[in-house]
């Protein structure tokens, strides 16, 4: 088995008196999907947040590619992205500008051919002139899936990135992701509320409650453990208890 | 430092002056408006020549050098905010950018600022006071790159309390130059002021670089002690500044505000 992507181990996040991430430890292999599910508050997004360096966690350690990311920030982020429904990209700036400007942050060549394939990708091509501003939502969504493609990550990280879109459009994206992981053995931590879009799309599952794991594995190993119909239902299990 | 990210940075900003008519006018209409009034009341102080020399040259002439100080610092802290505007923040700092090169570009977004105001300004002075601030010679050149540190020490604090405290102390970046512009002596000598106060003042860089332009209109010597002054001033508070950014950065991502300023 190749050695883990990433690495997390007794990760722990405190805000005052809450605990908002508490001891839990997960790691990615290379070309993995791992979904991390939970309700909201559970602290998907803050692992997140602290994956990316932007929130410093109270205690326990993340390291990628064998880096530890509190030393070597600079070298890690280099290979990691992230896309969310949650941010978006500066309004008066044009597709175009927007990713250029990323492209330069990440210090990519070639940056006008890989502008082109990654708005080719996410299907963006025909409002590549237009100001950030005009966008649909969904077309938003697509813009930050296609900044985080733009940097050839290889870890990826997704907090519900298809929150927005249209089924049709998110159908598309997953395949896209999916097809990505193929050809370029992309790590992808995935986080959505769309239990049906996480079994299709995840190897592994991590359920986080209260800042704690509560239950890991394949999709059909949680269902089974738990003794329930599908995920949607264990979801509502976990969820609901006191 | 990666000069890469420091011009992506950079072009960011720039690219939104293609299209933005409210960003043109805080280089060409506001400045053109301060220098309007102020020339007014300059024209109408000349009537008083014999009683203040010069009158003119200091006021336009300190006019022009506090729109340096305060473009400078303007052009550090609404970087800052242009990306809290745009809920940019978490795309910047998820990236390999470090907050030293985030500074960076600010400073030379900042330097952009100063010269495009001061092109205005000066041009303006010209040409509708027959006021040329290039009369006053080569030895402002100096104080001018002083008072550029000094706004971006000025920048550099208010853009640390907008990341520590959030939008609700974005009002400081139009306010807090200006609560050193009374002990920065921008159109009085710095006698004028009470003792006690003109104690506070001579600890501001910017006190000494507007005495120091004074002395250069007033006297033929040169004011290299003012000058050793506001340069020692500025490189202590600098760093002093660009430490308490870093303290200040950190303390944001442990208490997780980094990620919500913008809310």
């Amino acid at each position: 088995m190749p050695a883990p992507i990433v690495e997390v181990r007794n990760l722990t996040k405190r805000f005052g008196d809450f605990m908002a991430v508490d001891g839990i430890s997960f790691d990615i292999q290379p070309g993995e999907i791992l979904g991390l599910l939970g309700p909201n508050g559970a602290g998907k997004t803050t692992t997140i947040q602290m994956l990316l360096g932007l929130i410093t966690p109270t205690a326990g350690s993340i390291r990628m590619f064998g880096l530890d990311l509190a030393t070597h920030r600079e070298q890690i982020l280099q290979q990691v992205n992230f896309s969310s429904t949650y941010i978006s990209m500066p309004y008066s700036l044009t597709v175009e500008e927007n990713l250029w400007v990323v492209a330069k942050l990440y210090g990519m060549t070639e940056i006008h051919r890989r502008i082109d394939d990654v708005l080719k990708k996410v299907e963006l091509e025909d409002s590549r002139t237009k100001v950030t501003r005009r966008l649909s939502s969904g077309q938003m969504t697509r813009l930050t899936l296609a900044k985080a493609f733009l940097t050839e990550p290889k870890v990826l990280l997704l907090d519900e990135p298809t929150a927005s879109l249209d089924p049709d459009i998110a159908h598309k994206i997953r395949a896209l992701l999916k097809e990505v992981r193929q050809s370029s053995g992309l790590s992808i931590l995935y986080t959505s509320h769309n239990m049906r879009e996480m079994e299709e799309m995840s190897d592994r599952i991590i359920f986080l409650q209260k800042g704690k794991i509560v239950a890991q594995g394949t999709a059909q190993e949680i269902t089974q453990r738990f003794g329930q119909r599908d995920l949607e239902d264990v979801f509502l299990k976990l969820a609901r208890e006191p | 430092m990666k000069l890469h990210r420091i011009t992506a940075l950079v072009q960011r900003h720039l690219f939104l002056y293609r299209r933005s008519l409210p960003r043109l006018m805080e280089i060409f209409y506001w400045p053109f408006l301060d220098l309007v009034v102020w020339g007014f009341i300059t024209v109408y102080l000349m009537k008083f020549q014999g009683q203040l020399p010069g009158v003119v040259t200091f006021f336009l002439g300190a006019l022009i050098l506090w729109d340096v100080l305060f473009r400078a610092q303007q052009g550090i802290t609404i970087s800052f905010l242009e990306e809290i505007w745009a809920r940019n923040l978490m795309n910047l700092f998820a990236s390999p950018l470090k907050p030293s090169e985030f500074l960076a570009a600010t400073m030379a977004l900042s330097v952009f600022k100063v010269t495009a105001v001061s092109f205005v300004m000066a041009t303006c002075a010209l040409a509708f006071y027959d006021y040329n601030v290039f009369m006053i010679g080569l030895s402002l050149i100096p104080f001018v790159l002083n008072l550029i540190v000094a706004g971006w020490i000025i920048g550099v604090l208010t853009t640390s309390l907008i990341m520590r405290f959030g939008q609700e102390a974005e009002v400081l970046a139009w306010g807090m130059v200006f609560l050193f512009q009374p002990i920065s002596c921008v159109f009085y000598p710095i006698d004028i002021l009470p003792a006690w106060l003109q104690a506070i003042a001579w600890g501001n860089p910017a006190a000494h670089i507007f005495e120091g332009m004074r002395a250069v209109l007033t006297t033929a010597v040169f004011p290299g002690a003012h000058l050793a002054w506001a340069t020692g001033l500025n490189l202590l508070y600098f760093a002093l500044m660009v430490g308490w950014f870093h303290y200040t950065f950190n303390v944001c991502k442990e208490r997780g505000l980094l990620v919500r300023v913008g809310e």
